[in-house]
């Protein structure tokens, strides 16, 4: 009743194409954007925005980055957080080899060295599959972290061996640094998701993206039907570590404003994987879905015993955040494998026969 | 540069072979490690077709309930018991609640089910332990401690440490075992018979929850002793955590399937990561012991995707 297509006639191949084929999506997108772009920025204040919003929106660039790679092109990738650090410190080399340029597009930039180090280590891919490239996407993970850590270069021969970010303007505000306020840092970052986000959902309902979906299905038919596995392949590869690349030069520029080798650790890439895992593998709305489970609520269980008047120290409150996301996860999975983006479907299914059974 | 790299190192080999013999134990007692943890990895993955992460974790885990229950006044040995039954409830708990509703989902589902019971031990163990570092019980449970130099007349010497003797005596004691256990036994056989086709096994009267309970017991049994052993070497810590994604290579090397190739696979990755890391590492500023392990599984990929004795099962396109 709620959700029902009835009655909306397509009149062109156009209109049957389009993204949002149903006026109810069309309408909910606009919600969702108004409420990003509008209402947030009125109400909430610094803390929301720093500790909640801003992650929320990079962790949910990174699951995009890793859900091409996994939900749609089905290569299992553990290297996401090495790959989020190579764009972190290609944007800080970047701000320090063009002081002068915007740094938005620096950041878009960086994620171009992130999509080359990220096809290097796809290559593999094209022998193995499964767990064993999971072990050569480790290969990267290490190895790239070592990087960091043993290449001074790369973080200007800081003596604290972290990059820190300098301060920068864009149309004479102050978006990254320390003096940058929450605001312009989210309108930042929400603009840039927002962007890639409809990109990447248009590259995939095209050519590219469905040649993903092919080789993810099927690839030994997919090869039969044209589809050439080294470009697919590498592709996904590079748009994957593009999109995080760019997800990790934000999350050190708009949120950390200093990064460490350890931020872009193995946790990390887990923690990605989790969120792609539980928003559900090949859906770009499980992805948001999934990084607002996995980042929101340990910072919401953060919060629980004081509310309700318990005195708990801040590790048995870390230690309890861990087993319950453990536990939640394998609930999950056991629950609902298809993750959340299968239950919104669900929902929409119930909205739509509502108030019938089916 | 190309001397440093093909020649330098070979020659300080021969010039210093009580260095190198110095080098190539500590490779054969880290080879032996990882290859315990592959181990683990093995029986599960046999068993169930399931990739373990949480083995890393188990191990951690073991090691800090006997250490844990020994600091609060029980006797070694009977910690030591009491650990292998909680292994023991840890191991049916598993099956019941992750392993037995997850039957028959992909490979990935279960791989992430068992990272999440990583950060479910990882939050426990904190919990109940606490965070810091703690000492293995060594002497406590009559495992040798100190050293033995052995001369090599002009050359110099090598200095062995007694509890690695006793780590390569125990895991070599533990693969026969195994292998007996699996070729032998009823139990064993039924094992194999689960990891060769579930349904066949399941239409001659085998009990799949039993025969998984029953595996990821031996797992946690690896993990004990893999604890002990590592644990009498450092401290026992969440650190070791990270090793365990060692056993990542380990198991390409030797196939996921095999009980030789991870003992061979250990052993290859301890000696290559030791040798590459004193002789070569310093050419790229050290501690590339980090990531040497998966580059030399990656290039191992390459050649021989199946391992050095895993089943021909790899699909290319």
């Amino acid at each position: 009743m709620f959700y029902r297509e009835a009655g909306q006639f397509k009149t062109s191949y156009k209109a049957d194409q389009a993204l949002f084929p149903i006026l109810q999506d069309k309408v909910g997108m606009a919600v969702i954007l108004a409420v990003a772009f509008v209402l947030i920025p009125l109400t909430a204040n610094d803390f929301f925005l720093t500790s909640i919003m801003i992650p929320f929106l990079v962790f949910s660039l990174a699951a995009i980055g890793l859900n091409v790679l996994t939900g749609y092109c089905g290569q299992l990738s553990l290297g996401t957080g090495a790959f989020m650090g190579v764009g972190a410190y290609a944007a800080y080399k970047l701000t320090t080899i063009f002081p002068d340029v915007n740094v938005v597009f620096l950041v878009l930039a960086s994620g171009i060295f992130s999509a080359l180090v990220g096809a290097i280590f796809g290559l593999p891919s094209l022998r193995i599959k499964g767990l064993y490239l999971a072990v050569t996407t480790l290969a990267a993970q290490f190895f790239l972290e070592w990087c960091f850590i043993r290449i001074p270069w790369l973080y200007n021969y800081n003596a604290s061996g972290a990059i820190e970010v300098p301060t920068r303007e864009m149309f004479g505000v102050i978006v990254s640094g320390a003096e940058a306020t929450p605001i312009a840092r989210y309108f930042v970052v929400l603009s840039v998701v927002v962007f890639i986000a409809f990109l990447v959902a248009n590259v995939l309902r095209g050519r590219i993206g469905r040649s993903w979906m092919m080789i993810r299905d099927m690839d030994i038919a997919a090869e039969l039907m044209g589809i050439r596995p080294l470009q697919t392949k590498l592709m996904a590869f590079a748009v994957s570590s593009y999109i995080c690349g760019v997800a990790g030069a934000m999350m050190v520029f708009f949120w950390l404003n200093a990064a460490e080798p350890s931020s872009y650790s193995i946790n990390l890439s887990f923690q990605i994987l989790f969120m792609v895992i539980l928003g559900g593998l090949g859906s770009l709305g499980g992805a948001f879905m999934g990084a607002a489970f996995i980042w929101i609520l340990p910072v919401f269980l953060k919060f629980i015993p004081g509310t309700i008047g318990l005195e708990v120290g801040a590790e048995t409150v870390q230690h309890l955040t861990f087993m319950i996301v453990g536990a939640l996860i394998i609930f999950f999975l056991i629950v609902e494998p298809h993750g959340f983006a299968r239950l919104w479907q669900i929902a929409k299914q119930k909205l739509r026969v509502w108030p019938f059974p089916y | 540069m190309l001397y440093d790299i093909f020649i330098d190192p070979f020659v300080q080999m021969y010039q210093m072979p009580d260095f190198f013999l110095q080098v190539l134990w500590e490779g054969f007692v880290a080879g032996i490690l990882y290859a315990l943890i592959a181990l683990g990895f093995v029986l599960i993955f046999k068993a169930s077709g399931v990739f373990n992460f949480a083995q890393g974790i188990m191990v951690v885990f073991a090691g800090l309930t006997l250490v844990g229950l020994y600091e609060n006044g029980v006797p070694a040995f009977v910690a030591l018991a009491l650990t292998i039954v909680v292994m023991g409830i840890l191991a049916y708990g598993i099956e019941r609640v992750v392993m037995r509703p997850l039957v028959n989902q992909p490979d990935i589902i279960l791989l992430m089910a068992t990272i999440g019971l990583t950060y479910f031990l990882i939050g426990f163990g904190e919990f109940i332990f606490g965070g810091e570092p703690k000492r293995m019980i060594a002497e406590e449970l009559w495992l040798p401690t100190g050293s033995t130099a052995i001369e090599m007349g002009e050359r110099g010497l090598i200095i062995l440490q007694h509890i690695d003797i006793a780590a390569a005596v125990i895991a070599i004691i533990m693969v026969t075992a195994l292998g007996i256990f699996f070729n032998k036994t009823r139990i064993g056989r039924a094992l194999r018979a689960v990891a060769d086709d579930h349904q066949a096994a399941l239409s001659v009267g085998i009990s799949l929850n039993q025969i998984w309970a029953i595996v990821w017991f031996a797992a946690g049994l690896v993990a004990l002793a893999t604890g002990i052993m590592w644990g009498a070497r450092s401290d026992v810590s969440f650190a070791l955590e990270i090793v365990a994604f060692k056993a990542l290579p380990v198991l390409i090397l030797g196939g996921f399937t095999s009980i030789p190739g991870a003992i061979i696979g250990g052993l290859i990755i301890g000696f290559g990561e030791k040798i590459g890391e004193l002789y070569w590492g310093g050419l790229v500023g050290g501690g590339i012991e980090s990531w040497l392990a998966y580059i030399i599984a990656l290039i191992f990929l390459l050649f021989r995707p199946q391992g050095l004795f895993g089943e021909k099962i790899i699909e290319r396109v």
